[in-house]
């Protein structure tokens, strides 16, 4: 096979720079396995390490510092026969942490080259998460009080499928990478070498502070990881040809002329659990059968089975703009805990007004017009409690009429749901006489 | 006969225009208020055939979504304010890069993680100027559940058309806010797709970053075809490499501001209910809109003569309609559920006429009382 490198940008980087050994090395692994410029792509990142794309004559995509394992994986799942290779220095390993345990985690078939020369070359010669506490960097005692990460022990904690540790002057190294990038799953392989611009300006014997280095974590027991799992891809599109299709948008007709002229600003006060959502829209989808407009705005806070929930339903026969509620017509006190968010406006409701309360809650003194409902009595679970108050509001023939909840709820509702849900209505409604 | 009215929420008609625009594409991190629309694509993408990711963060989720893109696939990703704050160096390489890309923000309360279940209007001047570089970007503000469907369609066709990444800047107060929606105010808009290369047109190698003869806008070939196809976040020529030659880098991003400030005019969507009559013009976006539609038509009842301007196209600024409209009055009212982010814009094309500014941020809609109080104090 003839070479993928670009004749008219040969490798640029300092003389005696270990990353032109890989940039050679991996051109005669792509020969080797028989590759084509188009049938690969190279994805970079910032430092030098992110000059390797401009060499070849592959698909090429260059981006930000610590983010190429980020685009290679849309572009992987988007292009699944494609070899994607990606390059990084130690700086990119660093920043770009979470993406690089994320893509050992998740087993996406891309080959990660790590080229890890212990320092941010480009910028001087700063410290990087690989650097030995030893060396000396431009960033002075820094670098010094940090523990130097060993990739490889993290990729096999994070599940990587493929670890693979070498030197840049390995005699070896085109193979190993061959051996990485015929893996169907993620490789990542540290690729230590020598960084002659900055790193051996500052350190007199750079390859015996790295072996040390590297001594140490092989005495800690090198993973060599070569396993085997589901590759992310393959596993995807698997599970999506067994996904159902989800339901198109339901319209909701109506058959009637609208039910109720006016305009009616329904506020429900209760508490996270009490599926007071759903209630509202229960009521919103009611009215819409009705031929009404309606909308629903929640309130609550960010906490999920605890904390008050509100919802302000409108239903109006005209569009509805605003979709606050200032002075509800009806009030559905839930719990206490919605109740002291809106005390006020049930300490100023007027008396036109009507608030369905469960009857063990206590509400402030208000002129409006009250309906308690024992909902022990009704057997009205916790959960329950907002459809009964509706199931009530349909007997004031005040708003929507039983017909137009039976509906709402056949709309939402289906099976034991349903049932259960009508029969709670049915309850409610005759205990009112 | 009514028209029959669906009932959904404005994260639901976003997912639902995504997926009718032939979104193939989405990556997402969850996060309050936007988080819904994640789960609506996860139901709506993997059956048929399309891609859905969670991103370890919002900076993965944008850049799964940027390599998507390169590949071909219309690609989306939505969020809140901490959210958009971390996209920013993706959204910077979306805009050097060239690659359409739907990013909804669907707005909360700031600064910072501020009030997750709260609206606000918070990023507005984020979404114009969080890139290094400050090129122009494409931004659509919904007033309601109709326009986060009928927006998102247009978002795609404006990122494939201009190659370049289209927010839709909604709120919590539209996107989780459910609504009854005519099935006819969902606009049947075709779905169009990026001008690609033809490969047979030139000898030459393809130029992944070269306008052709008719448009300011690089024809597309994705990574992963035929022909050798190079992208970079790097100062580049037109032929994706790394250059540092003044006139070229000059032209490359001079064409990538031109491509969009010279339709600038031609993009502006928006609705105006005029009153030839009107001295007082009010000025307004987003769900705040939908307040001072109500205080307008009260005004109206009695008699007094005023327009309302709603403004869908934030970016690129519609300047020969905020010249020509202001022109009109002689009282100019911004309101905004911030403290005063567009009325910078408006200031700037309002030549002698003063303009009057309400905002607030404190988790509440304004309502149109309030407006009322600015309109007649």
């Amino acid at each position: 096979m003839t070479s993928l490198l670009n004749p008219s940008r040969p490798p640029f980087f300092c003389p005696g720079c270990s990353h032109e050994r890989v940039v050679r090395s991996l051109d005669k692994c792509f020969q080797h396995l028989g590759l084509s410029g188009n049938q690969i792509a190279i994805v970079t990142d910032i430092g030098c390490s992110g000059l390797f794309d401009t060499f070849f004559n592959t698909h090429a995509l260059h981006g930000l510092h610590g983010r190429a394992l980020t685009y290679a994986t849309g572009l992987k799942l988007a292009c699944p026969g494609l070899t994607v290779v990606v390059i990084m220095g130690d700086g990119g390993l660093g920043i770009g942490g979470a993406h690089v345990l994320s893509s050992c985690r998740r087993n996406l078939d891309l080959s990660l080259l790590i080229l890890n020369n212990f320092n941010y070359g480009m910028t001087g010669g700063q410290c990087s998460a690989t650097t030995p506490a030893e060396a000396s960097t431009a960033s002075g005692f820094l670098g010094q009080l940090e523990a130097p990460l060993d990739i490889c022990a993290v990729a096999d904690a994070a599940g990587a499928t493929w670890i693979d540790r070498i030197s840049a002057d390995d005699a070896a190294l085109a193979e190993r990478i061959g051996h990485a990038l015929t893996h169907n799953g993620f490789s990542l392989m540290d690729i230590m070498g020598i960084c002659p611009g900055r790193f051996s300006k500052r350190n007199r014997q750079p390859k015996k502070l790295i072996a040390a280095l590297s001594e140490r974590f092989e005495k800690r027991g090198t993973p060599e990881r070569h396993s085997s799992r589901e590759e992310y891809g393959e596993a995807y599109r698997k599970r999506c040809e067994q996904a159902q299709p989800v339901r198109p948008m339901r319209p909701i007709s109506c058959t009637s002329a609208p039910a109720e002229p006016a305009t009616l600003r329904i506020l429900f006060l209760g508490s996270a659990g009490q599926r007071i959502s759903t209630a509202a829209e229960i009521l919103c989808l009611a009215a819409m059968h009705g031929g009404l407009y309606a909308t629903q705005k929640n309130d609550y806070p960010i906490t999920v089975l605890r904390g008050h929930s509100i919802s302000e339903v409108i239903i109006s026969p005209f569009p509805i703009g605003f979709t606050g509620i200032k002075s509800p017509d009806i009030i559905l006190a839930l719990s206490e805990e919605g109740v002291e968010r809106r005390k006020d406006t049930i300490g100023s409701a007027a008396p036109s007004s009507l608030i369905l309360q469960v009857s063990e809650i206590v509400i402030p003194d208000t002129k409006a017009r009250l309906i308690r409902v024992d909902c022990t009595a009704l057997q009205a679970a916790k959960n329950q409690r907002a459809l009964a108050l509706l199931a009530m509001l349909t007997t004031t023939q005040l708003t929507v009429n039983a017909e137009l909840l039976r509906r709402a709820l056949e709309h939402k509702f289906k099976d034991d749901q349903l049932e259960e849900a009508l029969a709670l209505v049915e309850r409610a409604r005759s205990s009112a006489g | 006969m009514a028209t029959p009215r669906f009932f959904i929420d404005g994260n639901e008609a976003v997912a639902r225009a995504a997926a009718k625009s032939g979104c193939r594409f989405f990556a997402g991190y969850p996060i309050t208020p936007a988080t819904t629309i994640y789960q609506h694509m996860l139901s709506l993408l993997p059956p048929s055939g399309g891609i859905c990711l969670q991103g370890e963060d919002e900076i993965a989720s944008l850049g799964f979504c940027l390599g998507a893109s390169m590949a071909g696939l219309k690609a989306m990703t939505a969020t809140s304010g901490p959210g958009i704050s971390l996209f920013s160096e993706q959204i910077s390489f979306a805009i050097a890069g060239e690659i359409p890309l739907v990013i909804v923000d669907v707005q909360r309360l700031g600064p910072s993680t501020g009030s997750a279940t709260r609206g606000a209007d918070s990023d507005i001047q984020f979404l114009r100027w969080g890139n290094s570089g400050g090129l122009p970007v494409i931004v659509l503000a919904p007033v309601n559940g109709a326009d986060c469907y009928n927006l998102t369609c247009h978002a795609f066709n404006l990122a494939e058309t201009f190659r370049c990444p289209v927010f839709i800047a909604s709120n919590k107060e539209i996107g989780l806010t459910g609504e009854a929606i005519a099935e006819d105010a969902l606009a049947d808009i075709e779905p169009l797709n990026r001008a690609g290369y033809d490969t047979h047109q030139s000898e030459a190698p393809y130029q992944p970053f070269a306008p052709s003869a008719d448009s300011m806008v690089p024809p597309f070939l994705p990574i992963g075809g035929e022909v050798l196809v190079r992208q970079t976040s790097s100062s580049h020529g037109p032929d994706g490499f790394i250059t540092t030659s003044p006139e070229t880098l000059e032209q490359g991003i001079g064409r990538m501001r031109a491509k969009l400030i010279s339709h600038r005019n031609e993009l502006a969507l928006y609705r105006i209910d005029a009153d030839p009559e009107a001295e007082i013009l009010v000025i307004v976006y987003g769900v705040t809109a939908r307040a001072a539609e109500e205080c307008v038509r009260g005004l109206r009842e009695q008699s007094q003569r005023l327009s309302l301007l709603v403004v869908h196209t934030l970016y690129p600024i519609p300047e020969k309609l905020l010249r020509e409209e202001i022109a009109k009055v002689s009282r100019v009212i911004v309101i905004e559920m911030n403290l005063g982010q567009y009325v910078r814009e408006i200031e700037r094309f309002s030549g002698e006429t003063t303009v009057e500014f309400f905002g607030k941020m404190n988790g509440e809609l304004i309502s149109p009382d309030e407006i009322l109080r600015v309109i007649k104090p």
